[in-house]
């Protein structure tokens, strides 16, 4: 893998910190008068999510990491796996419940996912924006009323739990937001 | 990116710029100030280790884009120019950020027969001309004096690890860097802790840099440079001295930085031997000079925190 001086630093590199990779946020040149310089980086570990904050030495080195975001299919879980299929090269990959965290109750077969990979291995899975869900749980819908004012929790086929108005039942076909788990409209299907 | 070819600067900056430099010459004219070109590419370039140069070819070999016009004006000052400035660009490899542009305007300028005092009281004057809305009076404070409040130890006294500790508990994230010697540390203490807290509607001038940040400055009768720097808020506007004269003092500081390059495996930069000659052969007139980054006091004066959004085409679209 190639290495990174700070002199290439920029917002998204992938790089390797304390065994983890990691991704820069941000980055900032200080050097004072005719003095020593350094950047001050904002780091994200890609595994756990943390921002770190780290200064180096302008001109250190840094190794990169092999990470990289690619589109996949879902395919099915058995509880401890989720399965991803390439569409290109139908190879196929399992993610483990770390990765793919709470993008879990948004997916529905044949969704089309962006994983990020590190060494080939999912480190994350970020579900389309907007997925359309059956819903399987909820209390009876009141007719008539389509002020979405109120609402109550309707359970989603794939087990999710969103706001709903009054007047969604029980088989109707919602479309949601998976950035912000909200319900948008009902969709035909 | 599509847009890559638009201009970064709005029309109004760049109105701006246009009228700034016309103050500036304004007011070296009416100072009896001459202005001089020099070459932006050169024979030799700044030893500095903390400078890294942009290098060119031709058939005689190296030539380097200048990081600043200072040795062809001591050269012009030694040939008897009398004060002079310069409005000029100036190139410093791998330097990029929001206060850095690689390529950048640099004002210049040697008063002849100035003090250090009488040059700083100028250089606040011209800034002031520029940047609208600053203190009256600038705040001047020495930098030993700066470091020992942001430190709480004696930062010219104490061992590198007393240093290194206080250092690590200001600034948790530097807390796997090596330094290499004290002034390492300073700086990363002046760029990180001390100017961030500098008032940002006065402008502040630090003073008495330590010997060994003396750059080419004299040594005054008390061991300190007489060396200046001004601040705007965090913003680093000016470098000054009032200079040192003997030539065997410059081929000491270029022998000591040249040395440091070797010592961190940078290339090697041939020491200045035309500014050498003329240092030896004539003299250099006792004199104060300083160079103010001017697209950084016209970031200031238009309100902005990006140098880019002062230049028509900033490093990433030139």
């Amino acid at each position: 893998m190639a290495t990174y001086s700070t002199n290439e630093f920029k917002n998204g590199l992938k790089i390797m910190l304390d065994q983890d990779p990691c991704a820069i946020i941000e980055n900032e040149f200080v050097k004072p008068g005719k003095g020593q310089a350094f950047n001050r980086v904002k780091i994200r570990n890609l595994r756990t999510g943390r921002v770190v904050e780290r200064t180096f030495k302008s001109g250190d080195t840094v190794p990169g990491a092999d990470v990289v975001d690619v589109e996949m299919q879902y395919l099915y879980n058995d509880g401890e796996f989720w399965y991803f299929m390439s569409p290109e090269t139908f190879e196929q990959l399992a993610a483990d419940k770390t990765a793919v965290g709470d993008a879990g109750k948004w997916l529905k077969e044949q969704a089309v996912c962006l994983l990020t990979l590190w060494d080939g291995v999912p480190l994350s899975v970020e579900p389309p924006i907007h997925v359309t869900l059956k819903v399987t749980e909820t209390d009876p819908g009141v007719r008539g009323d389509t002020s979405g004012g109120g609402g109550k929790p309707a359970t989603l086929e794939t087990g999710a739990v969103v706001r709903v108005p009054l007047f969604i039942n029980i088989g109707d076909i919602l479309k949601v937001n998976t950035q912000t788990g909200e319900y948008i409209a009902r969709a035909k299907e | 990116m599509e847009h890559d070819w638009q201009p970064r600067a709005t029309l109004k900056a760049l109105e701006q710029r246009a009228a700034s430099l016309a103050r500036v010459r304004a007011f070296f004219g009416e100072r009896g100030y001459l202005e001089v070109e020099t070459p932006l590419l050169a024979r030799a370039g700044a030893t500095d280790a903390q400078l890294a140069q942009f290098v060119t070819h031709d058939h005689d070999g190296p030539l380097f884009l200048q990081t600043s016009p200072e040795y062809a004006m001591k050269r012009l000052l030694c040939a008897g120019s009398g004060s002079i400035f310069q409005i000029t660009k100036a190139f410093r490899l791998e330097e990029s950020g929001r206060s850095h542009n690689p390529e950048f305007t640099l004002i210049e300028w040697y008063a002849v027969g100035y003090d250090r005092d009488r040059l700083i009281a100028e250089v606040c004057t011209l800034i002031a001309s520029l940047v609208p809305g600053l203190a009256r009076d600038a705040r001047i404070v020495r930098y030993e004096d700066l470091m020992r409040e942001a430190l709480g130890c004696d930062p010219m006294g104490d061992s590198l690890p007393v240093l290194q500790g206080r250092v690590r508990a200001l600034l948790p994230s530097a807390e796997a860097l090596a330094f290499e010697d004290r002034d390492q540390i300073l700086d990363l203490v002046m760029g990180t802790v001390v100017a961030p807290r500098f008032a940002a509607d006065r402008l502040t001038v630090v003073v008495d840099y330590p010997e060994s940040q003396a750059a080419l400055a004299r040594i005054n009768e008390r061991g300190f440079a007489d060396r200046f720097e001004v601040y705007c808020g965090a913003v680093e506007l000016a470098n000054g001295f009032q200079e040192a004269a003997d030539a065997d003092e410059y081929r000491r500081r270029f022998a000591r930085e040249r040395q440091k390059r070797a010592q961190r495996g940078l290339p090697a930069i041939p020491e200045d031997a035309r500014l050498l000659a003329a240092l030896t052969e004539k003299s250099l007139p006792p004199c104060a000079g300083v160079a103010l980054g001017f697209d950084r006091a016209l970031m200031l004066a238009l309100g902005e925190h990006d140098i880019a959004a002062t230049l028509a085409f900033p490093w990433e679209r030139a």
